[in-house]
């Protein structure tokens, strides 16, 4: 089960403001069912422009009820400009923080939360634009673009805890990765330099240190780099990674994906028996 | 790899079995009973027909050892592995059964130990209370499949009862009789546990939530249990030390558990429960 703060388990186990506001004039309803997650967000704005009454509606887990729950409260009494500026990091840190893979559960309070201002000012409430990229889900493009922006992500694991597109099949894990790269390459203009093999190798073993090696050593398993060829790494198993035949596929996928993410997307890992 | 569908009610698809029985088969691995939903797999004429045609056979047996009856002396069984903590010996322990004859390649390696099967020194008393445990089992399987296999049909059909848009998950004929998997539409797993928490009743559910991955059970999806259902599914597991007492007070406390999530959850219009059953 997930560690939750005291104040993620107290709005679940008691949530505010649970139904709907009967004379709602901002109505935002987003998730769906399949999905495994849904929020219907009904406000009341007052003539000041304030928000009056807020209430909730949530098919979800218990970070989703409360993070629905916490919405609600946060909004009281705030001005609508006040109220677009609430973003899904607010909310997550008004809970004092959600586990990462449960912050999808806020981004859904912020996409309910745009939905409802939209439908205040009378805004057509748009399609969903851009493209599905996750079927699975029915992520779009901009959506996965804008939880980049917002959240400064940098891989397809984190895309998923804050969109849930990649969290299904799969199938569209290299376009998220492409995604990725457009973004973090218009943050930074200029294109990534070629890397001297010294920097190559400092990363690498930077990347085995902090991103791959935890995770093997949760199974016993262990990696050690013995040598980078142009852009050739050569690693050899070790701990219970040598002797699982298992592990075989997902060794090198794990090992060869991290660092073409984080070091250079040219990378191949090769294994040596050493 | 070769998977093998399961129907509806979580039943293997012996034709589409025996069709995937070829020559180019090394080794068939066929749990014995689902983990999920309890029900039972026909693993000794599954294991019959792989022998037919010379092909190694294995089965998880976890879910199934002390619960219902194995005598690997009258099968044709080749491997069988079972866990100890799902008979109540102490945790860590568990076996692997190799028949005698039967080609086998260590997974770890590095001493001699159990004849160079398997490296590292023996946990003693731990496989003491294995056998322990084996032994209290087999003389309590009797009380096993009479009164927990009682416990276990009261409480579920008093939850069906009690909750409307409930359903059963898997077949019941063949079925261990300590496991029951229930679908509670419109409500999420995760939520459902966590509520179950506050009273203290354990169960486990098969939603995403719970585990970090994004879909909900594949045994519940290989079934073809919709999404609006599988979300919300717990699995409940009896002992024979649960008594009718504890079963009542679950009872008594699940609908309301489940009421309080449908009164948040969008989904949930009590009036139009009649159309919404099904979905």
């Amino acid at each position: 089960m997930w560690e939750y703060t005291d104040k993620v388990k107290e709005h679940f186990l008691k949530p505010r403001n649970a139904g709907e506001v009967e004379d709602a004039n901002a109505v935002g309803e987003v998730g769906s069912m399949a999905c495994g997650d849904a929020l219907k967000l009904s406000l009341r704005v007052d003539e000041n422009g304030k928000v009056a009454d807020a209430k909730f509606q949530t098919f979800g887990c218990a970070s989703a009820i409360a993070s629905a729950s916490a919405l609600t409260e946060m909004l009281k009494g705030k001005t609508v400009d006040e109220a677009e500026n609430i973003t899904n990091q607010d909310i997550a840190d008004f809970l004092g923080g959600l586990p990462k893979e449960k912050m999808h559960c806020s981004v859904l309070g912020r996409q309910a939360l745009e939905q409802a201002l939209a439908d205040y000012k009378g805004e057509h409430v748009k399609e969903k634009e851009g493209e599905i990229v996750c079927e699975c889900f029915g992520v779009t493009d901009l959506e996965i673009e804008k939880a980049i922006r917002e959240n400064d992500l940098s891989t397809v694991e984190e895309v998923t805890n804050y969109t849930k597109a990649g969290g299904g099949c799969e199938n569209c894990h290299d376009a998220i990765r492409e995604i990725i790269t457009m973004v973090r390459a218009e943050e930074k203009p200029v294109a990534k330099p070629k890397l001297t093999n010294i920097q190559k190798i400092r990363m690498i073993e930077e990347t085995i240190e902090g991103e791959i090696r935890p995770s093997l050593k949760q199974d016993g398993g262990d990696v050690e780099l013995i040598d980078v060829i142009g852009n050739r790494v050569l690693v050899a198993k070790r701990g219970t990674c040598a002797v699982c035949q298992a592990s075989e596929q997902t060794f090198k996928n794990l090992v060869e994906s991290k660092l073409q993410e984080l070091v250079w997307p040219e990378l191949v890992v090769e294994e040596v028996s050493q | 790899m070769t998977e093998i569908p399961v129907n509806k009610e979580g039943q293997l698809d012996m034709d589409r079995y025996k069709e995937s029985l070829t020559r180019d088969t090394a080794i068939v691995s066929l749990m014995w009973a689902n983990n999920e939903t309890g029900v039972i797999f026909p693993v000794e004429e599954a294991a019959q027909m792989a022998r037919e045609r010379g092909i190694v056979f294995h089965t998880d047996a976890v879910q199934a050892v002390g619960k219902i009856p194995i005598d690997m002396k009258n099968n044709t069984i080749d491997m069988l592995s079972l866990s100890g903590h799902k008979l109540h010996a102490p945790k860590g322990t568990g076996v692997l059964y190799v028949r005698k004859g039967t080609r086998f390649s260590p997974f770890l390696i590095g001493g001699h130990q159990e004849k160079g099967r398997r490296g590292g020194t023996e946990n003693t008393a731990s496989i003491i209370g294995l056998g322990k445990a084996c032994d209290l089992a087999a003389r309590n399987m009797e009380e096993e499949n009479a009164r927990v296999k009682y416990l276990r049909d009261k409480l579920e059909k008093e939850i069906l009862d009690r909750v409307p848009n409930s359903r059963l998950n898997g077949e019941t004929l063949n079925r261990l009789p300590n496991t029951t998997n229930i679908s509670f539409e419109f409500v999420e797993g995760e939520a459902i546990l966590l509520l179950m928490d506050e009273f203290g009743i354990c169960g486990s559910s098969g939603s995403a939530c719970t585990s970090g991955s994004l879909q909900p059970s594949h045994v519940l999806r290989a079934m073809g249990v919709p999404f609006t259902m599988a979300h919300g599914s717990i699995r409940f597991s009896m002992s024979i030390y649960n008594t009718e007492e504890e079963i009542d007070f679950v009872i008594d406390k699940i609908p309301s558990i489940i009421e309080k999530l449908r009164n948040l959850s969008p989904y949930w219009k009590p009036d139009e429960q009649a159309c919404a059953t099904g979905a």
